[in-house]
């Protein structure tokens, strides 16, 4: 079992991480341009004010009422036959995956970018089943080449530069001449996966959207692979977490508006793609089948809780990680969880328990840059820095799984003990009195915080005795 | 796994928070047919369109000069109007193919010799250069997709300021076909090193034809 937020493996993996240059030097590039791109995409400030607070408005309104819009969107869905499944954990998920797939006897599945699927571990489940998964996103497929996860939940395969790119498809099409010019890559992986496309039995999805109005998925993309993993194998099943429906068509526009602003810097992705049913007994192509999948996977209890219920206002667009400086120096791996940056500090934890997922939190110096730039106004500092207050000092009925356990009995203590000086001016000058007697005898070493820096040392005389003489202090 | 549904709904339950409202949609912004064009063509430039500006009855003549030129030996049409019209006026140099049977007799066919597709479009939108295609049985899903290159004919008086417009007085809330579409551009990546790079798996050129 991996545990992503253990605070050992996590210093570990961000020492590991801050230790390759070149993959730094890739995230820092990357970052600086997608910034930039951003930036010109949503250039005043009032403007974006206003859009964010429309488009996160529409997000609570469908948060507030998530049971009825999921039974509206569930009938809708099957009048326009398509079938809804339900799972509560990934396990579930997987094993709904799976049965369909033996039902249609597919053996080879292309698959279209989803999150969710890495939150399930889809891959893995079905590669176990001897099913033949391919990855079609380009980024996504460059990772599965690789044997890795995705460093960043827009832009998968974002740490790697076009020379390993350039190996990693020397390695798996041998056959092919090789090349190192991105044009070159490109093309050949157009050509790899076109064949892919013709043949696979099953399609894999996630979705963006899901209306539950018109009974329709909307998939946002750019290169094509959405469209071709939904519409030309006879089988399409998609995934997608229950947090993701919003009530009616005309509430999209918006969403899907600031979802590609913030994500890319683009007005809008190449396609965008409205799936409401399979193909019918007139129409020539479409898959014959598809089925939805909808996925708790502890949404449920974060719904619940009205602290963090605004996670799932969440669009995904990877707006906060890309403005995180902490995502920038360490990548999107050394987090371990499959959400990396801000929002995944937010989610994980609650998702995984604070035990497994608290460190996280961690991973975050509370800038703020994330909540200025989401897109549906997530306040992402100010929940990180309670999720913090979770793990030690919860709230007496905390529905967070391991509240309070992250506590340590001695920095309690210790702190308490301060707490009971500083509230006190005379305990506090008689502390102050005292350390600078005992001056000599501060610790030189004070464990990670001496690594970089150098201890603090009690001044030989306190501020108090200058202070009072020239009467500025009492 | 009805058990997973109730259980999932029960959950969600337990709490009942206020709905706040979501204020009206953004009015459109009036603009005038020549406005709304020449806006629809600056935004499918930026992202490597191709857009041609044709009298009505002129897209066949173009389509003959064009297609040979650019290297089209295979192309490929629904079975409407359109398909009619190239079958009544043959390209010489251009074989045409009628999307006329179900894409599994003839799939490998369909990616390996087509060199272009041919479709309408119900409109586009100004705002962003996108299409609203609805594919159907006429003119199926794959054929704007597979061919790497789209040819799109848009009428001119079907262009809409912006999304929301084109939902509103198209009214998809009505209902939707099994698949709709806006399409923006030609298919593009920038998952290597953030560089943009066109014709990864869906068409490498998109050229729009506005009629009239």
């Amino acid at each position: 079992m991996n545990v992503p937020g253990s605070m050992t493996t996590l210093r570990a993996r961000v020492r590991e991480a801050l230790g390759k240059a070149p993959v730094r030097r890739n995230f820092r590039a990357a970052m600086d341009g997608i910034r930039a791109k951003r930036a010109a995409a949503l250039p005043d400030a009032t403007d974006f004010a206003q859009r964010r607070a429309r488009a996160a408005a529409i997000r609570a309104r469908a948060l507030a009422r998530l049971p009825e819009l999921l039974e509206r969107l569930e009938q809708r869905l099957e009048a326009n036959g398509i079938q809804v499944h339900w799972a509560e954990d990934a396990t579930q998920a997987n094993a709904i995956v799976l049965d369909l797939l033996h039902r249609a006897g597919a053996r080879s599945v292309i698959k279209g970018k989803s999150m969710v699927s890495e939150e399930t571990g889809l891959n893995d489940a079905l590669g176990e089943a001897g099913v033949a998964v391919v990855e079609s996103d380009l980024g996504e497929y460059i990772v599965q080449l690789a044997g890795e996860p995705p460093s960043h939940i827009v832009a998968p395969a974002i740490h790697k530069n076009r020379h390993e790119v350039a190996a990693l498809f020397q390695a798996h099409h041998p056959q092919r001449e090789a090349t190192e010019d991105i044009e070159g890559l490109t093309a050949e992986a157009r050509q790899v996966l076109r064949r892919r496309f013709a043949q696979a039995d099953a399609g894999i999805s996630g979705v963006n959207f899901l209306v539950a109005e018109t009974g329709t998925l909307v998939l946002v993309e750019n290169e094509g692979n959405g469209r071709l993993s939904t519409s030309a194998p006879p089988l399409h099943i998609a995934i997608t977490g229950i947090e993701k429906v919003i009530e009616r068509l005309d509430e999209l526009p918006p969403l899907l508006d600031l979802l590609t602003r913030s994500a890319t810097g683009q007005p809008i992705t190449t396609y965008v793609n409205f799936i409401s049913g399979p193909r019918r007994a007139d129409e020539l192509d479409g898959p014959r089948e598809v089925h939805l999948v909808l996925l708790d996977n502890g949404r449920a209890r974060i719904h619940a809780d009205p602290l963090f219920a605004d996670t799932l206002r969440c669009i995904r667009c990877g707006s906060c990680i890309n403005h995180c400086p902490v995502y920038v120096q360490v990548g999107g791996h050394a987090y371990g969880s499959v959400y990396p940056g801000p929002i995944g500090a937010l989610l994980e934890p609650q998702r995984l328990g604070l035990e497994a997922g608290g460190s996280l939190t961690s991973a975050c110096t509370l800038c703020g840059a994330c909540g200025d730039v989401c897109p549906v106004a997530i306040p992402l500092p100010g929940l990180i820095n309670q999720l913090r207050a979770e793990g030690v000092e919860p709230r007496p009925d905390s529905p967070l799984p391991d509240a309070g356990r992250l506590r340590h009995r001695g920095e309690a203590l210790l702190w308490r003990l301060w707490a009971t000086i500083y509230a006190h001016p005379h305990r506090y000058r008689w502390l102050a009195r005292l350390l600078t007697a005992l001056r000599r005898l501060a610790p030189r070493r004070l464990g990670a915080w001496t690594r970089w820096r150098e201890a603090p040392r009690p001044a030989a005389r306190d501020l108090h005795r200058p202070g009072a003489r020239s009467g500025v202090l009492r | 796994m009805n058990e997973a549904r109730d259980h999932i709904l029960k959950r969600l339950r337990t709490v009942r928070r206020e709905a706040p409202d979501t204020g009206a949609p953004s009015p459109a912004t009036g603009a005038d047919g020549e406005t709304l064009i020449a806006r629809f063509r600056a935004a499918l430039e930026a992202v490597r369109g191709e857009v041609h500006r044709l009298r009505d009855g002129d897209w066949v003549g173009w389509l003959a000069r064009e297609l040979p030129a650019r290297g089209v030996g295979n192309l490929l049409a629904g079975t409407g109007e359109i398909g009619h019209t190239l079958q009544a006026h043959p390209i010489p140099g251009v074989t045409l193919h009628r999307y006329d049977r179900p894409v599994e007799d003839w799939k490998d066919a369909l990616f390996d010799h087509i060199d272009a597709g041919i479709t309408g479009c119900r409109g586009a939108i100004a705002a962003t250069g996108s299409l609203i295609l609805w594919p159907g049985p006429e003119e199926p899903r794959l054929l704007s997709l597979v061919p790497p290159l789209h040819i799109v004919l848009l009428d001119a008086a079907n262009l809409h300021a912006d999304l929301a417009t084109a939902i509103r007085s198209q009214g998809w809330a009505q209902g939707l076909p099994t698949n709709a579409l806006l399409i923006t551009g030609p298919s593009k990546t920038a998952d290597i090193e953030q560089t943009l790079t066109w014709g990864i798996h869906g068409p490498r050129e998109l050229v729009v034809l506005i009629l009239g």
